[in-house]
């Protein structure tokens, strides 16, 4: 590990980085042309498939066989939609790839639209990446006028076009089909799946969704090579033959009350502890750390005791977390009360779910209701049990909802309350001392600041 | 309806119909077509929902239901010339987002999600804005506000109503 080298974040900090000419000083595009000429696109998908590279957006799904699950010998079209909403709580990674080094992504989109025979992709910017926009416009415009987009790209009878499509600030448009939905110009709800995307997607055609960063990854995979991206990062497990295992670079988000917060580059595996002290400089005013989000607030936290689990896609999971996410690392010092922590949590996904499912609008929703009693001092414990409940009943694995995002806003639910039960009990003890102990109903406070 | 009463000006449609052959359908068009309207006019009238739907071959009620799915365009009147949002999601609320907040409105006059008398400028609530490396940030029209502490936070509230009254 002390040999690695930065790959997709080469381009920070160099001059003119985002431009055509410094991509392509730097090798870039080079393998693009070479592929086209020498490759055909089911054996570009079998590069990214031999690669390992899994989704670098949340889920981790395995890229190459996602791409694989689309119809064969379809007339078309085939779409291929990038997700660049990034909007998880504490990720920043994509922002980064696309304001510095635009082009290694379209590269990526390039590849990636060759391999799965895609000839239009639109990439889905939210709104509140305005730099991002204008840089990506550039390079795009850029690549039009070099010859790498559009009509019979490079000789090769290939053909692709690339839209920005801009979103208008909702976290639901992350997910790939209230993305597909969204950019349909409906509202963005998610769709129930089957059918997944890669049969009927946008438009009703065969789809792909994939993030920007695995599109920097397929990028710098055809530069460099299968053997290069499976010797960074932790093999499959043998004992476990579902594994696909954890391989490649990946971009880490440190932010929260740490010294230098910023975007990393390290191999998949690195433990939160590694990443807090030897990137982010330690936790901020020489404190310690009470709680540690490991990957965007949807995953949940990582008490101080847990912050040697290694940040791979299997490693989270195995401290109770829901999984990897998007490898956002957010610090919670140890003067943050858990009980604003929760708050702040829930007030998110009140405000973020769709409301397309019961479970989801109502759980949210009552979730901050109650984390509001809490904090107005007229918490019971018996809301403890109501919270637990709310955070296990809601989302796709108890199966009540369409799409995660239940999932994602019941977590960090579950691991306060069970990570740090005593402090929620001691919390509402000391402010509600004549009712903690009721068990009646009690009505709800006006909510604030939801909308 | 007559063409000098039109919310939409022949630029507005010029802009909406140069992306129509990005698209395989009309209704795809909906959500460029709300921002190109927003842009223009910072906030999207009931009369330019009316309007945009005609264009793209849709009911109004399906342009609405798309437009205020979103909560991003306001309807009744138009925000204010800078628009800012403030963010107070985790890695901000953790380095003083909302206080941040909270100055600005207080600096400003006005409550989260008003506009100041003058229409100089529009405060919101947002939700991470990605750009937790700068926490707490502020994203006010195109322009990314870093760092913010209580000093920046007034200086910003000052800039734009400034800015204002220059233009008027």
């Amino acid at each position: 590990m002390a040999n690695f080298q930065p790959v997709l974040l080469e381009a920070v900090g160099v001059p003119g980085g985002h431009t055509l000419k410094s991509y392509r000083e730097r090798g870039g595009y080079a393998p693009l042309e070479r592929m086209l000429k020498e490759k055909q696109p089911a054996e570009v998908t079998e590069l990214v498939k031999a690669s390992g590279l899994r989704g670098r957006g949340g889920a981790g799904f395995p890229t190459g066989l996602k791409w694989t699950f689309l119809p064969k010998d379809h007339p078309g079209p085939i779409y291929l939609c990038i997700n660049a909403d990034e909007s998880e709580p504490g990720t920043f990674n994509n922002r980064i790839l696309m304001e510095d080094d635009p082009h290694q992504v379209i590269e990526g989109i390039i590849l990636s639209a060759y391999a799965t025979r895609a000839t239009t992709a639109y990439l889905y910017l939210r709104y509140e990446y305005p730099q991002c926009w204008d840089r990506l416009q550039s390079a795009i415009d850029e690549a039009y006028a070099a010859g790498l987009l559009g009509k019979d790209i490079q000789g090769s009878g290939f053909s692709l076009d690339l839209y920005l499509h801009r979103g208008a600030a909702a976290y639901i448009c992350g997910e790939e089909t209230g993305l597909i939905e969204s950019l349909e110009g409906k509202r963005a709800w998610p769709r129930i799946k089957p059918p997944f995307p890669a049969i009927e997607g946008l438009f009703r055609k065969p789809t792909v969704v994939n993030n920007i960063e695995t599109m920097a990854c397929v990028a710098q995979i055809a530069r460099r090579g299968v053997d290069w991206f499976r010797s960074i990062g932790v093999p499959a497990d043998p004992n476990n033959p579902r594994d696909p295992g954890s391989y490649g670079p990946k971009l880490y988000c440190l932010s929260g009350h740490v010294e230098r917060p910023g975007c990393y580059e390290a191999p998949l595996g690195i433990t939160a502890r590694q990443l807090i002290d030897g990137h982010g400089g330690g936790v901020w005013k020489g404190r310690k750390a009470k709680a540690v989000i490991p990957g965007g607030i949807s995953m949940g936290l990582l008490t101080e005791a847990e912050l040697d689990t290694p940040l791979d896609f299997a490693g989270p999971g195995k401290v109770g977390c829901l999984g990897l996410g998007t490898a956002a690392v957010v610090v919670i010092d140890e003067t943050v009360s858990i009980v604003d922590f929760l708050h702040n949590s829930c007030r998110f996904f009140a405000h973020e779910s769709c409301g397309q499912c019961t479970p989801c609008r109502e759980g949210t929703a009552w979730s901050l209701r109650m984390l509001e009693r809490i904090r107005a001092g007229k918490g019971r414990l018996k809301d403890l049990e109501l919270l637990a409940e709310i955070g296990n009943t809601m989302g796709m694995m108890p199966g009540s909802t369409i799409c995660g995002l239940a999932d994602g806003a019941a977590w960090p639910i579950k691991n306060a309350i069970k990570k740090f039960r005593g402090e929620f009990e001691e919390y509402i003890k000391r402010t509600n001392p004549s009712g903690w102990m009721v068990t009646d109903p009690v009505p709800a406070l006006p909510i604030v600041g939801a909308h | 309806m007559t063409t000098t009463q039109r919310t939409l000006t022949p630029e507005m449609v010029a802009k909406i119909e140069a992306l129509a052959p990005r698209y395989p359908n009309r209704r795809a068009l909906t959500l460029p077509a709300l921002h190109i309207v927003n842009d223009a006019l910072r906030y999207v009238p009931l009369e330019a929902v009316v309007e945009v739907a005609e264009l793209l071959g849709l009911a109004p009620a399906e342009v609405q239901d798309t437009l205020s799915f979103y909560q991003f365009f306001p309807q009744d009147k138009p925000s204010g010339e800078t628009r800012a949002w403030v963010c107070r999601s985790v890695s901000c609320a953790l380095r003083g987002g909302e206080e941040v907040l909270e100055q600005i409105c207080h600096a400003a006059g006005i409550a989260p999600y008003g506009t100041t008398a003058d229409g100089s400028l529009t405060v919101e609530p947002a939700e991470c804005l990605g750009a937790c490396d700068f926490a707490p940030c502020m994203l006010a029209g195109k322009t990314l506000h870093k760092n913010l502490t209580k000093e920046s936070a007034e200086a910003f509230v000052r800039e734009a109503r400034a800015r204002a009254t220059k233009r008027s």
